[in-house]
């Protein structure tokens, strides 16, 4: 719904320190994580397509992103999010 | 009988329709009176007897039943005009926004109106939180179109002053709307226009808020009360109907007679405020009822909200049976798994014992006993029969026994051994609900070994606790096998124990452990038959002129064979420092092979709350067995330790010799002549300022930097000419109690005393007392406190303490209820989380929440301090292996 004029998002945040790296999942790669987690795509965490970073990827409502967080326990962290309208 | 069965699926809420409110009203109430002059109840008043029976005897006239049975019934009151509802009216508000004033259908144009109903659709079955964002889009877009669509009309900005007023803002002028032109408007709206604003036209027609009939509750919901007086008290909501009647009587009055259109018209307003207030007597805009005292009425909404509420004062919480509170009292001699029952509680707290085969022999041992006699019965229910006997009013308890037959619940007293929930408030913890095995003794009081005093953060000066019996044997399994103590002594939160030494314990050890502790064999079997020690002696450390053992020796005997272990003692510090061992000061701790060759055992070893100390080690390496069975044996010896030597303190332990004290008058006189120095130059204002502060600020900080060196210098002066055997030196060193702050305190000053981070300044003008001058910055005038304890304080100092303390106070007092507050919005956000067998974490309704509890799938509990695996341990482990 593009209810909302896109905002223009500058292409600097993907640098910054705390953003941590974020993907748009092939539709092989997301069906793969949605069978390892045993899950219907809804039950997925949820991020808005009006997010600076989802735009910036062109991600739509339906993609699935993997997000690759450093995590001071783990090393690196995988985490999984549905892009949603609104 | 022959009843269908259902499995409910769902529950779907909507607003009650003004047919079905008519359809199961009982009564129509049109008198506001309650009783007729005889006392009999007025037909049709809010006492009508067809609400239901509710005098014992009284036979209902609605469904015949009698008070027990009789379900209630509703009545209806015909509204003269219709009035809005509160609560609804945020949603009428929101339809009126988005639809035509003239067609009342949505202000968006058709083919919109078809796509976004398709995508709320889609969006209900899968991201309902999305649909309510979705909702509110529509809402918004809607309402910001000013000419319809469909029929071209202009609109009007609608203002909407809660609970209740609607204003249109038309040309002509500001003009209110009624609810009469309101329910039309709300009418005519479409079904698929009314689902897209976010209703369910099915459930919940938008014109159905404005209420036209209004439901008079069964008096079940509002039961009169007979005072002994005789008189008849009425409930509240009674009251408010009372006032509602009348109103409504009067404006039907009005409209009979065609009296003034100014009269009807206030009326209406009058009615319609009293049934806002009948919902929400807190409505903002709305007059209050109330009683004739002034008093508030409790209205509909009152009773439901806050936490003495409907929902959670009886519905998430509610008293229970099966329950008990006493003071708590200490006993050392009882495992940590144990608590001490008194025999009176015991006898009637009851566990539904089911009579079988193999103990039906016990149960009739129990009955014989009967209700009065431990370990008795209360109640016996016959399984053929389906009758609960009540022990107390039966004669024959012995011819009951012997009818005892397998099927048969006998409710048995509480016995050694059976498993109860154990709970201190405030509950901030999964530790502060720990299951423990009963131990039936005389007294009043529960009792509670001291060393599970951290997990309930206890204590024996007053404090109560509560015990829980759980009556089912699954209960009784998840209790016994999660919640018992031993299985608690690691915590969940940070990886270390959380039950541990503390106090006594941790100088008990300390005093067992030093290189000084000989003990003779008499001393040694005493020391071990209070662990409960069964075994040999080891060989004396000492053969000659008579066997002695040392302290080390009775430790090790308890520490599993094949640990070895090295860490600092607490007691390593400062002159006593040592970082391996190569130690003179026996302050690095050394076990090989279960021996203790080194080092004390104090805080660091045996405390609470230290994470990877010995015990610690123990309970994560040899299990939570283990180490409940080292807390159950080998600190039981370090408390008799402790009771053979004492462990007192006197007015010489914190006295110094007069050197020393000569030491830190000459220390105190330095500090205020360089801070003299210091005002002298800030007042010719030559003082040099830190950057970034004003004078004044760099003098204060200057002030009070120097005043705490000072205190750190007299410190490190009474530290070192205390004697190292003094008990209270030794309590602060092993971390027992207190610290050298404490005894600085004590023997040399209490120093400077702050109050929100600054030197005391307020008080009178310009100064903090009358003793001192205007405008004296000096040490003594803004809380230096150069005296102590031993010695006492002057006059101005105590002041100064006091004041210093008071903020302590009042910090605590702000600081528990707010992180109270922060807690419970944390635990109702986090509620119903699970962590799943394939280490995700879910909530109640299968949404994913991680996809790897914590990142990384640790169990704190079973971490050395966060590390899952601890590699310098490991390699100390297998190092030392024989």
């Amino acid at each position: 719904m593009p209810s909302r004029a896109r905002r223009r998002v500058s292409k600097k945040i993907l640098e910054h320190e705390l953003v941590p790296k974020h993907e748009v999942l092939s539709f092989e790669e997301a069906v793969e994580v949605l069978r390892r987690l045993g899950i219907p795509p809804n039950r997925l965490p949820a991020i808005s397509v009006n997010d600076p970073i989802v735009q910036l990827l062109g991600a739509k409502p339906g993609d699935i992103i993997r997000i690759i967080r450093k995590s001071p326990t783990a090393g690196e962290a995988e985490y999984y999010r549905i892009v949603v309208a609104f | 009988m022959n009843e269908e069965r259902f499995i409910l699926s769902g529950i779907k809420f909507g607003v009650l329709p003004p047919y079905e409110i008519s359809r199961m009203a009982r009564v129509t109430v049109t008198r506001p009176e309650l009783y007729e002059s005889d006392g009999t109840p007025v037909m049709g008043g809010p006492r009508d007897p067809h609400f239901g029976a509710i005098e014992p005897g009284e036979a209902c006239p609605v469904c015949g039943n009698r008070r027990d049975n009789c379900p209630g019934h509703f009545g209806k009151i015909d509204l003269a005009r219709p009035v809005l509802i509160p609560y609804y009216s945020d949603h009428v508000n929101a339809v009126l926004q988005a639809t035509c004033r003239s067609c009342s259908r949505i202000l968006l144009p058709d083919e919109q109106v078809k796509r976004m109903l398709r995508v709320l659709r889609t969006l209900k079955a899968r991201w309902p939180q999305l649909a309510s964002n979705f909702i509110r889009e529509i809402r918004k877009q809607a309402a910001q179109n000013s000419v319809c669509p469909h029929c071209g009309a202009r609109q009007y900005r609608i203002r909407y002053i809660r609970p209740v007023v609607f204003y249109e803002e038309r040309p002509e002028g500001e003009v209110r709307l009624t609810p009469i032109e309101i329910r039309d408007r709300l009418e005519k709206v479409r079904n698929e226009d009314a689902e897209l604003l976010g209703l369910d036209p099915e459930a919940s027609r938008p014109e159905w808020m404005v209420a036209t009939v209004l439901p008079v509750p069964p008096l079940a919901v509002r039961p009169p009360i007979t005072l002994e007086t005789g008189l008849k008290s009425e409930d509240d909501l009674t009251h408010a109907l009372v006032e509602i009647i009348r109103q409504n009587e009067r404006l039907k009055h009005y409209l009979a007679t065609s009296a003034p259109e100014t009269m009807v018209e206030d009326s209406w307003i009058a009615l319609q405020h009293m049934i806002a207030a009948y919902i929400d007597n807190e409505l903002p805009n709305v007059f209050v009822l109330q009683h004739r005292g002034g008093r508030p009425l409790k209205t509909l909404a009152q009773r439901l909200k806050g936490k003495e509420g409907r929902l959670r004062g009886n519905l998430s919480g509610k008293r229970v049976n099966y329950s008990a509170r006493t003071v708590i009292s200490p006993d050392p001699e009882i495992s940590i798994n144990e608590v001490g029952v008194p025999i009176e509680i015991a006898m009637i707290l009851t566990y539904p014992l089911r009579v079988t085969p193999e103990n039906i022999e016990e149960a009739r041992k129990y009955v014989l006993n009967g209700p009065y006699k431990w370990p008795g019965a209360t109640y016996v229910i016959k399984a053929r029969t389906r009758t609960k006997i009540d022990l107390r009013y039966h004669r024959n308890h012995k011819q009951l026994a012997e009818s005892l037959e397998v099927g048969d619940i006998v409710e048995r007293h509480l016995l050694d051994g059976d498993i109860v929930l154990f709970n201190r408030q405030p509950s901030l913890h999964r530790m502060s609900i720990l299951a423990h095995r009963v131990r039936v003794m005389k007294g009043k009081t529960f009792r509670l070994n001291p060393l599970v005093c951290p997990p309930y953060n206890a204590d024996f000066d007053g404090d109560e606790m509560n015990l829980h019996v759980p009556r089912i044997e699954e209960a009784v399994a998840e209790a016994e096998e999660i919640l018992l103590v031993e299985k608690n002594i690691k915590t969940p939160r940070y990886g270390g124990p959380i039950i541990g030494g503390r106090q006594d314990y941790i100088s008990g050890a300390y005093l067992m452990t030093v290189k000084t502790r000989l003990l003779t064999e008499e001393e040694v079997l005493e020391l071990l038959s209070k662990a409960g020690y069964k075994g040999d002696l080891p060989e004396p450390a000492i053969l000659h002129p008579k066997p002695l053992w040392t302290g080390k020796q009775i430790v090790s005997l308890f520490l599993p064979e094949d640990f070895s272990y090295e860490g600092r003692a607490k007691i390593n510090a400062g002159p006593l420092a040592c970082d391996n061992y190569d130690c003179f000061n026996d302050s690095y701790i050394v076990i090989r092979n279960g021996k203790l060759l080194e080092g004390v055992f104090d805080k660091n070893a045996i405390g609470a709350e230290q994470p990877n100390n010995v015990l610690h080690i123990i309970a994560l390496e040899y299990g939570d067995a283990k180490a409940r069975e080292l807390l159950d044996t080998l600190y039981r010896s370090f408390i008799r330790m402790l009771e053979v030597r004492g462990l007192t303190l006197s007015l010489s332990d914190v006295d110094i010799p007069q050197k020393a004290r000569d030491e830190i008058a000459k220390l105190t006189e330095e500090a205020k002549k360089e801070i003299a120095q210091m005002i002298k130059e800030f007042h010719e204002g030559k003082l040099e300022p830190i950057p970034g502060r004003t004078m004044e600020e760099s003098l204060e900080i200057k002030i009070i930097n120097r005043l705490q060196e000072l205190f750190r210098k007299s410190q490190e002066v009474a530290v070192n000419y205390m004697d190292p055997f003094n008990d209270v030196f030794i309590m602060a060193r092993t971390g027992a109690r207190g610290s050298e702050t404490n005894i600085a305190q004590m023997v040399a000053m209490l120093g400077q005393q702050v109050v929100r981070g600054k030197r005391i300044h307020r008080g009178f003008r310009k100064r903090t007392l009358a003793h001192f001058v205007e405008d004296d910055l000096s040490p003594e005038a803004k809380g230096f406190v150069k005296g102590n304890f031993r010695y006492g304080l002057r006059p101005t100092e105590v002041f100064f303490h006091a004041a210093a303390g008071r903020e302590g106070l009042v910090d605590t007092a702000v600081k528990t209820s707010q992180s109270g507050y922060m807690q419970r919005r944390l635990i109702n956000a986090l509620n119903d989380l699970v962590v799943l067998h394939d280490g995700t974490v879910r909530d109640a309704y299968g949404n994913l929440i991680q996809i790897k509890y914590g990142e990384d799938g640790v169990d704190p509990m079973k971490t050395y301090h966060g590390d899952p695996i601890d590699v310098d341990r490991l390699i100390e482990k297998y190092s030392h292996v024989r």
